[in-house]
């Protein structure tokens, strides 16, 4: 290791470190101006990629939970648009974010939505698409999920509501029902759009995106809130945008 | 080629004024690292810009003065967004901000060794043979006197550029931003400044830190160019010639219009002086 190693790890670590550094350079006030500005695009991505999350734990409170996560988990590269994948997790183990319990579900679908904004771009699978398959060869067929479609589902958290809320600045009028939702995102064309769908049809796109064929995912889906009512969310899905056009459906 | 004259970072929110804009010698530059996502629209909205001006790739996360040689997924990236945006220029920091896996959001100084040399050398010499072509460095802004420099940081560059084949971007913000952080003659470093190598000038505003003053600059890019700044730059193009010149604003950002406005004041400066007779 050279002396230019030596003094990049100790740079590094003073810029992250709780501990105040005691070089020679870290004593000059403008050491304080890395500090500040590593940490500050840090927390700035954080509020950029996770805006439900900030609106729901307020400035301050947001700052110091991005300020944690940036400390112990710093973006792998440039890429800041796809920084803090690990920022849900983190918030579990972040004392005032963790009272609330929704706030994880919230952060894995302002993530959700980071992810599907940066996708691949590819056509996605239409209506017509499917009309030429009989129903064994739909059921024998493997439906390829969509690069830019995302879905989070909560069991007993009504998170998809919660996140609608804030994203669509919807009144909070009604009281909530309190149970399990699951939302579903896709980018069929250049924005990302979300809706709500049966626990069943988010745990449909969940078996195709690990390679069953369509008769496989409706057993997995079995037992899921809405399994029955596939004849439904099946064509809801493909209109959405879940699925990509394949040569061998 | 038409000839680059005073050109505006480009940002998300000016995307469709960008595409419509007429300007004589207007081209955009935008930061590499925001346009390597797999896809989506910001990508379609950078092709539409570039269908009507020239483009400058400007990397900030390549960390060329680390002991490490450049993420390779970062580098494929730039490769592959030179190929398919064909830009007029591409540039990049005499900077790290890559450690041991993390990616530290700065432009972080270092001791200007032989060491450091043979390292910048060797990550600039990466960049050049991925892209295929030579790209310009940028001489950083400076918060702190560190020991241990070997050498001056013209000398470094003015190295580097002979080593390597590379050509230089002059930050003439950053130019004073350092000399007022450092104590030292912005004056004397632009009339040192290797003019001949220089492919591009940046322009950009400061702002005082809030516990330390005028002392301490930080080069922010929140505001519109200094009057000091301006004053430098008239003072290199009248030796050097005119130069692609940007004006870089990441925050506090303004209308286009008024964005064109000051790039206007640049465009005016850059008509007053000699044709290039450098790297450009």
């Amino acid at each position: 290791m050279g002396d230019l190693h030596a003094f990049q790890s100790s740079f590094a670590e003073a810029l992250l470190g709780e501990a105040t550094p005691t070089a020679a350079w870290a004593t000059q006030p403008g050491f304080a101006v890395y500090r500040n500005t590593v940490l500050a695009a840090c927390i700035d991505a954080l509020a950029a990629n996770y805006p439900t999350v900030r609106s729901l734990l307020g400035e301050a409170c947001f700052a110091d939970s991005a300020r944690v996560h940036a400390r112990a988990s710093p973006p792998a590269s440039g890429v800041l648009a796809d920084y803090g994948a690990g920022f849900a997790r983190s918030l579990t183990h972040f004392a005032p974010a963790a009272e609330l319990a929704y706030v994880p579900g919230v952060a894995a679908l302002d993530r959700a939505w980071t992810e599907s904004h940066l996708a691949a771009d590819a056509p996605v699978l239409e209506p017509a698409d499917l009309q030429s398959l009989g129903p064994l060869q739909l059921l024998e067929s493997r439906l390829v999920v969509h690069p830019a479609a995302r879905w989070h589902a909560d069991a007993a958290i009504p998170v998809a509501t919660i996140w609608r809320r804030h994203r669509e600045q919807l009144p909070l009028a009604d009281p909530l029902a309190w149970h399990g939702e699951a939302l579903l995102l896709t980018r069929p064309r250049d924005a990302v759009e979300w809706r709500q769908v049966e626990p069943a049809a988010a745990a449909f796109v969940d078996a195709c995106s690990r390679g069953c064929r369509v008769s496989e995912a409706l057993e997995r889906v079995e037992g899921e809130t809405g399994a029955d009512g596939f004849a439904s969310w099946l064509p809801m899905l493909v209109r959405a945008g879940a699925f990509s056009k394949s040569d061998a459906p | 080629m038409v000839a680059l004259g005073a050109g505006l970072g480009l940002k998300a929110d000016h995307y469709a004024d960008a595409v419509a804009s007429r300007a004589a010698g207007l081209w955009f530059e935008v930061h590499a690292e925001n346009h390597l996502a797999a896809g989506g629209p910001r990508r379609r909205w950078l092709e539409a810009v570039r269908r009507e001006h020239p483009i400058s790739l400007h990397g900030v996360s390549l960390s060329l003065a680390g002991a490490d040689a450049p993420d390779a997924i970062a580098l494929a990236g730039l490769a592959r967004l030179v190929r398919e945006l064909e830009p007029a220029l591409v540039s990049e920091h005499l900077a790290w901000s890559r450690f041991g896996g993390a990616y530290l959001p700065d432009l972080l100084p270092f001791p200007r060794s032989d060491e450091a040399l043979h390292h910048v050398c060797a990550n600039v010499g990466r960049v050049q043979d991925a892209i295929g072509r030579p790209i310009a460095i940028e001489n950083p802004s400076h918060y702190l006197r560190l020991e241990g420099h070997a050498w001056s940081e013209i000398d470094f560059l003015a190295e580097l550029a002979r080593r390597t084949g590379c050509t230089l971007l002059l930050d003439i913000n950053n130019v004073h931003v350092s000399a007022v952080n450092t104590g030292s003659s912005a004056e004397a470093y632009l009339d040192a400044f290797p003019a001949p190598l220089v492919s591009e000038i940046h322009l950009a505003g400061h702002h005082a830190d809030p516990s330390h003053g005028e002392r301490l600059l930080i080069d922010s890019h929140d505001a519109p160019v200094a009057p000091a700044v301006w004053d430098l730059f008239e003072r290199f193009i009248a030796r050097a010639g005119s130069r692609p010149t940007l004006i870089e604003r990441d925050a506090q950002v303004p209308p286009f219009v008024e964005l064109l406005r000051e790039r206007a004041l640049a465009q005016e400066r850059l008509d007053r002086a000699q044709p290039s007779a450098g790297a450009a």
